[in-house]
């Protein structure tokens, strides 16, 4: 840890989190992250050797599957589809992907 | 202060009538606007199922429940007859396909949807103040916070527009903003309700629960709402029986949350509380859960991480607002920059670099290590007592625009809510007087499932705490 973001991290940060970031808000955000980054840094303290990774606090599950057949949830394609925001031919339309 | 029993009762001996009772309900929504709790009503749809109540109910038929019993859903759960927007611009004009399973648990059981409540957008906050439709305000006091994200829920309650609402909990979601607003707010063990039909944060710690005046009133919702569900499959099987106080309990007061950085007035009205349990022959002594003190760093590594992940899906193609721009990745990042708040954009630039390739040892593992030390200290505890006890929030509820310009500021008011969720605990906020004229909430927390021993100790407390 002890690892401050620079602008640059901000920008490449944005730019995994598919954000776009205007030039003249990487100063503020890098500052507000890093304030953030400094208080979770208290981490490095906590004596974890040996110590296992808790993702999940479901007790005692673990993966949960069920049988492969069809459910039906009652939801129609027009239904599922009536949000998207441009649609034909019962399909969601989207911008040109290949060049 | 409205409950689901005198509603039944005034139902039930035909003074009064479904579709009086929502009609009420609505002009009391309408009136409250000042406090901007809601942030659209059912209003159509609510009238129409109220009348097929009434026609039921005539033919003598069983209704359920909850038959005629008006409710408020925080915006964040999908829900017909009103557009589901977790306060977001990205979901403005969403028009729910399906409803939510708690939603439709509470119709089966005569239930009725009036109103969508206010949050902070994607339920990122602890004052409604990161709502992309205007704050909502506390009922108490205009000029502060209800708290958040479910604070218009709380407020919701609060004044008296329903009996009971949903929020959902992800770091104290549902018990900050019932403690600022003076009422019950039940945050379940993990898994008790279903999440399906629910707008995502942060998968391992979010639940849905109630809010309500009294305890007995949360216990009647959770009851109806609980069980598993085959679509949402982080269901538990159905556990939740309430079980009447009846003999004593030991009760530990969590030692690092009555420390410094709590208020001392809050303290004050929490002790106080503490000795109404001691009168009432419960035995009190005082506990420690010592890696609790780094919960809220572990909270804010997991819980963007994950929101990081949940959010990916809000790119402007399947649903929700499209920006329009020449090339498709720029459609991606134009709707995001436009369709999420600024706190929703920090959390998940945060999220991000905890799990991104050099940091992910040092913060994301780290936190979930530490994440086992504090679901360790809590089995330990729970080996000596029956409960938990400790304040909700560091303070009352705060003013608006306090907190807004500093990001962990805000933050510090989850300090002692974040606990149960890394843990999955059940943990209640139950009213425990006022200081300065503002609500204070006291926290009951109990071990895994002890969700039925929780609710009724809050009872029993309000029955008694004058």
């Amino acid at each position: 840890m002890s690892s401050s973001i620079t602008n640059d991290d901000v920008k490449k940060l944005a730019k995994l989190s598919a954000l776009h970031v205007d030039d003249s808000e990487v100063a503020h955000l890098q500052q507000e992250l890093n304030h953030i980054l400094e208080y979770v840094e208290q981490l490095e303290q906590v004596d974890t050797e040996d110590v296992e990774p808790t993702y999940q606090v479901i007790g005692g599950m673990t993966t949960v599957t069920r049988s492969d057949e069809v459910i039906d949830y009652g939801v129609s394609r027009d239904e599922m589809l009536k949000n998207a925001p441009k649609q034909r031919d019962g399909q969601i339309e989207v911008p040109r992907v290949i060049e | 202060m409205i409950t689901i029993s005198e509603i039944k009762k005034r139902i039930a001996d035909g003074s009064s009538s479904a579709r009086a009772e929502i009609e009420v309900a609505l002009k009391r929504a309408e009136e409250a606007s000042e406090f901007h709790p809601i942030l659209a009503v059912t209003r159509e749809r609510a009238l129409k199922r109220a009348d097929e109540i009434d026609t039921a109910l005539k033919a003598g038929e069983d209704v359920g429940p909850l038959a005629g019993v008006p409710f408020i859903a925080k915006d964040n759960m999908l829900a017909f007859g009103a557009p589901t927007t977790a306060a977001a611009k990205i979901l403005e004009n969403f028009d729910a396909p399906f409803q939510a399973e708690a939603i439709e648990r509470l119709e089966a059981a005569g239930a009725i949807l009036i109103a969508k409540a206010n949050l902070d957008a994607f339920a990122h906050g602890g004052s409604t103040e990161n709502s992309a439709y205007g704050p909502s305000k506390n009922p108490h006091d205009p000029e502060r916070v209800p708290g958040g994200s479910s604070g218009g829920s709380a407020a919701s309650v609060a004044l008296d527009i329903a009996p009971f609402a949903l929020g959902t909990d992800t770091g104290g979601s549902i018990r900050q903003p019932a403690s600022f607003c003076g009422v019950v707010g039940m945050k379940p063990t993990f898994g008790t309700v279903s999440r399906y039909g629910v707008v995502a944060m942060a998968s391992s710690t979010d639940v849905i629960g109630p809010f309500a005046h009294t305890a007995e009133d949360a216990a009647l919702v959770l009851d109806v709402m609980s069980g598993r569900d085959a679509k949402d499959s982080t269901t538990l099987p159905d556990f939740f029986t309430p079980e009447k106080t009846e003999k004593p309990l030991r009760i530990g007061v969590v030692k690092e949350w009555m420390g410094e950085g709590v208020d001392a007035d809050v303290k004050a009205r929490v002790n106080e509380t503490i000795e109404t349990l001691r009168s009432l022959g419960h035995t009190i002594e005082e506990v420690s859960v010592p890696h609790v003190k780094h919960a809220l760093a572990v909270y804010y590594v997991v819980v963007p991480a994950e929101i990081a992940s949940n959010l990916a899906r809000y790119d402007g193609i399947r649903y929700g607002l499209r920006a329009e721009a020449d090339k498709l990745e720029n459609v991606f990042t134009r709707t995001r920059e436009q369709g999420f708040m600024p706190e929703n954009k920090r959390r998940i630039m945060i999220g991000n670099y905890v799990l991104s390739s050099g940091y992910y040892d040092a913060y994301y593992r780290k936190a979930c290590q530490v994440r086992t030390l504090i679901c360790q200290d809590f089995e330990r505890a729970f080996g000596d007592f029956d409960v938990l006890v400790g304040p909700v929030a560091p303070t009352t509820a705060f003013r608006l625009g306090e907190n807004t310009d500093d990001p962990l500021k805000m933050y510090l008011s989850d300090l002692m809510t974040v606990s149960a969720n890394l843990a999955g605990l059940p943990s209640v906020s139950v009213p425990a007087g006022k200081s300065n004229g503002l609500p204070v909430g006291l926290q009951i927390i109990g071990d895994c499932q002890a969700d039925g021993a929780i609710l009724p100790l809050a009872q029993q407390l309000q029955e008694n705490n004058s």
